[in-house]
């Protein structure tokens, strides 16, 4: 059985376990999207009061709102293995396990549990995106659609980097560093206004380090079809989507040089 | 006289047991803080996008919204959004019907409990980031992003005042949550309600002033203004004279109020108890 055809597998399974009450996930699910909308309901407030935020309207900068909203959630779901890495794993000995398995860790990882109830973020963002559209006139061509999944997925791939990253910090501290939050949640946060709101040193930050710009910003310009105030070239902004998995690939790497280091917590 | 100093002492005891273990936490603390410190950043430069060609006459001044931030920052933990995770467990394992033999009023008990526990957990992270953003954030010459101390010592002492009542009252509404929580035998609805109404109506999300002007009288007179919004726009001046002497006087009003209510659900709730577990 090949790589993808076992992590089908798990994923099934995984899906599978969480249905066996599928009243209560869906109520679960669609109580979740509606509470945590009051974060939309803060950004709606500003731009009632202010209008607008140095010349960005408010549908557009939802765009950048679901954008981002929907790479993370869909990272929240599926990479949960690493984000539980240290408490559970690390510090009960139980990656010992893993390493006996002739799979690699970064599969068996993924395919640990798909947690469902955090789509919730993904279909508030979806929503988001189908109203902001109408608003903001978005010209839905195949290229803009092909452009917007390349968003996501890029998106995706920068996050299961930095959850990668995470875990594999906790090689070393055993416990989880919550201070991961500040690039994961604080990324999202960061991600929902245009980067041009920032100043220059916390821009670069985002567009060099850690590049949520290059899978937010550039790319929803491009979609937007709005001028950039920051001069990046077009075919720049359609391509800047795969720095997320240049980041992952990076993330993989380490990962590798902190199994190296591993020793084992078990008895 | 005596019995009501002695239960009082109890009390106390209790409140200084529970602060003290809350302390160890210094690692989740130290890492709360880097992450409060982000968001404050980002809070901070995007109200400066925000009020950059906006017009000149706001709700709150720039200097005023930075300081509203960065106190949502440092007081983040007194924020009520989840009952005390002690008694969630206690209802999960159903020990908490050994809460009925002991010689102490529960609601008391708990109250005392969920105070240490509030406070515990906000004055460590408060000093750190009042030195940050007071001390450390000016001496690097970003005066304009740092925390600007109070326009007078009576708003600072109001401000004083209205940061004790805060913690009552927090605590007050972590009690209806411990309740709710009882009454469900499950924290996961209550927590969610409760993180999601507190962040909005409190004002830690967007200050309360920004919200239209339809809503900003029944945003002043609900039980969470107390809990951030009140507290902070006395401190930056924005409230102030007769207005904070109000704010104060709302916030009494309802800590006294969640209290009685409080106490009447617990007698309730506790005398018909219905536990897990074996």
């Amino acid at each position: 059985m090949n790589g993808i055809r076992l992590y089908w597998r798990f994923l099934a399974a995984s899906v599978r376990a969480q249905m066996q009450f599928p009243g209560s996930f869906l109520m679960l699910l669609i109580s979740q999207a509606l509470a945590t909308s009051g974060e939309f309901v803060g950004i709606w407030a500003l731009f009632r009061h202010f209008g607008q935020i140095k010349g960005w309207t408010f549908p557009e900068v939802a765009v950048f709102y679901a954008v981002i909203n929907m790479s993370f959630s869909i990272t929240e779901v599926t990479a949960r293995g690493f984000d539980i890495f240290g408490p559970q794993f690390v510090k009960t000995g139980n990656f010992d396990r893993l390493l006996l398995r002739p799979r690699s860790t970064p599969l068996q990882l993924l395919g640990h549990e798909c947690r469902l109830t955090r789509f919730d973020r993904f279909l508030q963002g979806a929503v988001v995106l189908v109203v902001a559209a109408q608003f903001v006139h978005l010209d839905l061509g195949v290229a803009t659609i092909a452009l917007l999944l390349a968003t996501i997925a890029g998106g995706v791939a920068l996050f299961a980097g930095i959850m990668i990253l995470q875990a594999t910090l906790s090689f070393w501290t055993i416990e989880s560093l919550e201070v991961a939050n500040t690039l994961t949640y604080g990324g999202v946060e960061a991600s929902q206004y245009p980067l041009d709101v920032y100043v220059p040193w916390f821009r670069k930050f985002l567009i060099f380090v850690v590049p949520l710009a290059c899978v937010g910003y550039f790319p929803v310009v491009r979609i937007l079809g709005h001028h950039d105030s920051l001069g990046a070239p077009a075919w720049l902004c359609s391509v800047s989507s795969l720095m997320g998995f240049l980041f992952l690939a990076v993330a993989l790497r380490v990962w590798r040089i902190g199994i190296r280091h591993y020793c084992s917590t078990g008895s | 006289m005596a019995a009501v100093a002695g239960s009082l002492r109890s009390y106390r005891s209790v409140f200084a047991a529970r602060f003290m273990l809350m302390l160890q936490y210094r690692a989740a603390a130290a890492a709360g803080f880097v992450t409060q410190c982000w968001w404050g950043i980002i809070k901070v430069m995007v109200f400066a996008a925000f009020y950059h060609g906006a017009a000149a006459r706001q709700p709150l001044s720039f200097q005023q919204t930075v300081a509203y931030v960065w106190l949502g920052q440092a007081f983040l933990m007194l924020m009520p959004w989840w009952g005390d995770p002690e008694i969630t467990e206690m209802v999960r394992s159903g020990n908490v019907s050994y809460e009925r033999l002991r010689p102490l009023d529960t609601y008391f008990f708990w109250y005392a409990r969920a105070l240490a526990w509030i406070s515990a957990r906000m004055v460590p992270r408060a000093a750190l980031m009042f030195a940050m953003v007071a001390l450390l954030v000016p001496l690097v010459g970003l005066r304009q992003w740092g925390l600007a101390p109070p326009p007078s010592p009576r708003a600072a002492a109001l401000f004083v005042a209205g940061l004790l009542m805060a913690v009552l009252l927090s605590g007050a509404i972590l009690m209806l949550i411990n309740l709710l929580v009882v009454v469900l035998v499950s924290d996961r609805g209550p927590s969610l309600l409760a993180t999601q109404t507190v962040t909005l109506l409190s004002g830690i999300l967007v200050p309360l002033p920004f919200f239209p002007g339809w809503m900003r009288t029944f945003l002043f007179l609900q039980p969470c203004a107390g809990l951030a919004d009140i507290p902070f726009r006395i401190y930056s001046g924005n409230l102030a004279g007769r207005l904070a002497l109000a704010g104060l006087v709302q916030m009494a009003v309802w800590i006294t109020a969640l209290i009685a209510i409080g106490r009447r659900l617990t007698e309730r709730v506790m005398s018909r108890l219905e536990v897990q577990g074996g």
